[in-house]
């Protein structure tokens, strides 16, 4: 590798001027923007408005509160399912294996608003075939929009489905990269393969599963699109609001940049803070 | 040995008895998608069940052409995701080129910069590039507010890194000590090499920009400019609607990625998996 600074950086410029632009220069803007009373002409700085307001606000802590209920629920059962996933269509026994991957990773290249809308339909409370199918084996129907518990299992099923071949993909690619004749030398001394699993799998893949959790923590942090088409604007009355519709309603429905700016740099925090707990998590012990 | 390869075939008829299932069910919203596509609305809306396609696709079709002019946004969609995945390869192919071969000052800042982009969440800077580009640079409603802004990606850079960086040495410098410019070696000699790993990028940003939807509701909202994301999401909620219409446009944006997934199943894998495996 060559010391040459001109060269590398007439590389790097168009990149770098479209991140400085489009994101450091945000980064900081938004930050500023947080302390400013945004709804008056011109915009006048003061700390403790939007910040005050935070702390002080119901629609704020129920989007936290059902962000983080999600974030609980909904991405560790993706990521085991994810797992379950990676090790079956990696095992050798499996027979038109690209069947299998086609169906659970064909999620990965639809759309928000397009399996939104299927969703919708689908568990629709009288004409929705989840439903019927509940019917015709005897169960009740559920009413997935009016009551808030089934409307939040609506909103994690619908994300589940989505992201989970994802995540199976970047498992599985981990797997694979695990050399052959450390399973080959446990299968000789007679190790089950459960146990294969987790003093052999397990453990070499936790930095590819904590890849995995950050992302999908990332992702679920700000979600948005499934609560603001599936479950009509975080309806039932706010039980599926989550920080990402409240930022939208705030930023760009009331206009009220500098409130908005303060949610988002929560968002920002909190996804900061899971994610040096897990790093700190995985860290090499000492 | 009998006794082995029958414990091989209960474990092998029990892995299927529990994948066939679950694969049934993940591949159920993908199949209702066509089927609704393909029923009229008060087939839908009936309480029978219905499983299998009508023939129906093309009344929806024009349904959904009536309640928004779906065929245009489609055009913009195409056009946008296109031109973004040309423009966004060339960036991170430059970028990723010059941090997987060159020592330079700053290098280690800029790595670390963009290994924390990761982390950071996009609405960070949501509002303030829509202030930018909406009120500063006047650009709502236009193909450059759909295409630039996303321009910045880190994980396409950290990619294209990881590709230059497996290439060995010796095939630059022999082109160096024959007096090649730098920027020829990279489009002559690099890019040529690196072409499996420039298909699963242009397949990741493709599909990116195809389904990207809060950036383009958001700066894109005047009928005439909208994406197809964005021209069928404004449809899901209202009440006279056609929701057959709904579906076929689901299925116009689906179908035509699903098509190229299983075409190119090993470039799209391998541009997802980039991220964790080192």
């Amino acid at each position: 590798m060559r010391n040459r600074n001109a060269t590398a950086y007439r590389f790097l410029t168009p990149y770098l001027l479209i991140f400085a632009i489009f994101w450091v220069w945000p980064i900081i803007s938004s930050f500023l923007i947080s302390f400013q009373a945004t709804r008056t002409v011109p915009w006048r700085f003061a700390p403790g408005f939007n910040w005050g307001r935070l702390i002080g606000d119901p629609a704020f802590f129920n989007a936290l509160k059902n962000t983080l209920l999600i974030l609980v629920i909904q991405v560790p059962v993706m990521i085991a399912l994810a797992m379950v996933m990676a090790v079956l269509l990696n095992s050798p026994l499996l027979k038109a294996r690209g069947l299998y991957r086609f169906a659970f990773f064909a999620p990965v290249v639809v759309g928000e608003v397009a399996y939104s809308a299927v969703f919708r339909l689908m568990f629709s409370l009288d004409f929705g075939i989840v439903n019927k199918l509940l019917n015709s084996i005897g169960l009740p129907k559920v009413d997935w929009f009016s009551n808030v518990t089934p409307a939040m299992a609506l909103i994690m099923i619908a994300v589940t489905w989505r992201w989970a071949g994802y995540n199976a993909i970047i498992l599985l690619a981990g797997m694979q990269s695990i050399p052959e004749d450390v399973y080959e030398a446990a299968t000789l001394d007679r190790v089950s393969k459960l146990k294969q699993f987790f003093h052999i799998t397990l453990p070499l893949l936790k930095p590819v599963i904590v890849f995995c959790a950050v992302l999908s923590i990332i992702g679920t942090m700000q979600l948005f699109t499934e609560p603001f088409l599936i479950t009509e604007r975080g309806g039932p009355g706010g039980g599926t609001e989550t920080l990402g519709l409240l930022l939208y309603r705030q930023g760009f429905r009331s206009l009220n940049f500098g409130y908005a700016s303060a949610v988002a740099y929560t968002m920002a925090g909190l996804a900061i803070a899971i994610t040096l707990v897990q790093l700190w998590l995985m860290r090499e012990p000492k | 040995m009998t006794s082995l390869s029958s414990s091989r075939l209960r474990r092998s008829i029990a892995l299927h008895l529990f994948l066939t299932p679950l694969a049934l069910i993940w591949l159920f919203p993908l199949w209702m998608m066509v089927v609704f596509s393909t029923m009229p609305d008060n087939g839908i809306f009936s309480p029978g069940i219905e499983l299998l396609p009508h023939g129906n696709f093309i009344d929806n079709f024009n349904n959904l052409q009536r309640d928004t002019d779906f065929v245009g946004a489609i055009i913009i969609s195409v056009g946008v995701a296109v031109t973004y995945t040309f423009l966004s390869v060339l960036l991170t192919s430059m970028a990723g080129w010059a941090l997987a071969r060159y020592q330079f000052f700053g290098k280690s800042v800029v790595v670390a910069i963009i290994l924390g982009t990761i982390t950071l969440p996009y609405a960070v800077v949501l509002i303030p590039q829509f202030i930018m580009v909406a009120r500063d640079f006047k650009l709502a409603n236009t193909w450059v507010a759909l295409i630039v802004p996303p321009l910045f990606n880190s994980l396409g850079v950290l990619f294209m890194r990881q590709s230059f960086s497996m290439m060995p040495d010796d095939l630059f410098d022999a082109a160096r000590v024959e007096g090649v410019k730098e920027w020829r070696i990279f489009v002559f000699i690099a890019l040529p090499l690196a072409r499996p790993m420039l298909a699963a990028l242009c397949i990741i940003l493709f599909l990116a920009s195809w389904n990207n939807y809060l950036w383009p509701l958001l700066i894109n909202s005047q009928p005439g400019s909208m994406t197809a994301p964005v021209a069928l999401g404004t449809l899901i909620g209202l009440t006279k609607v056609s929701w057959g219409g709904i579906m076929a446009g689901a299925v116009m944006l689906t179908v035509p990625m699903l098509i190229v997934f299983v075409l190119l199943q090993r470039h799209f894998i391998a541009g997802i998996a980039a991220g964790a495996v080192k």
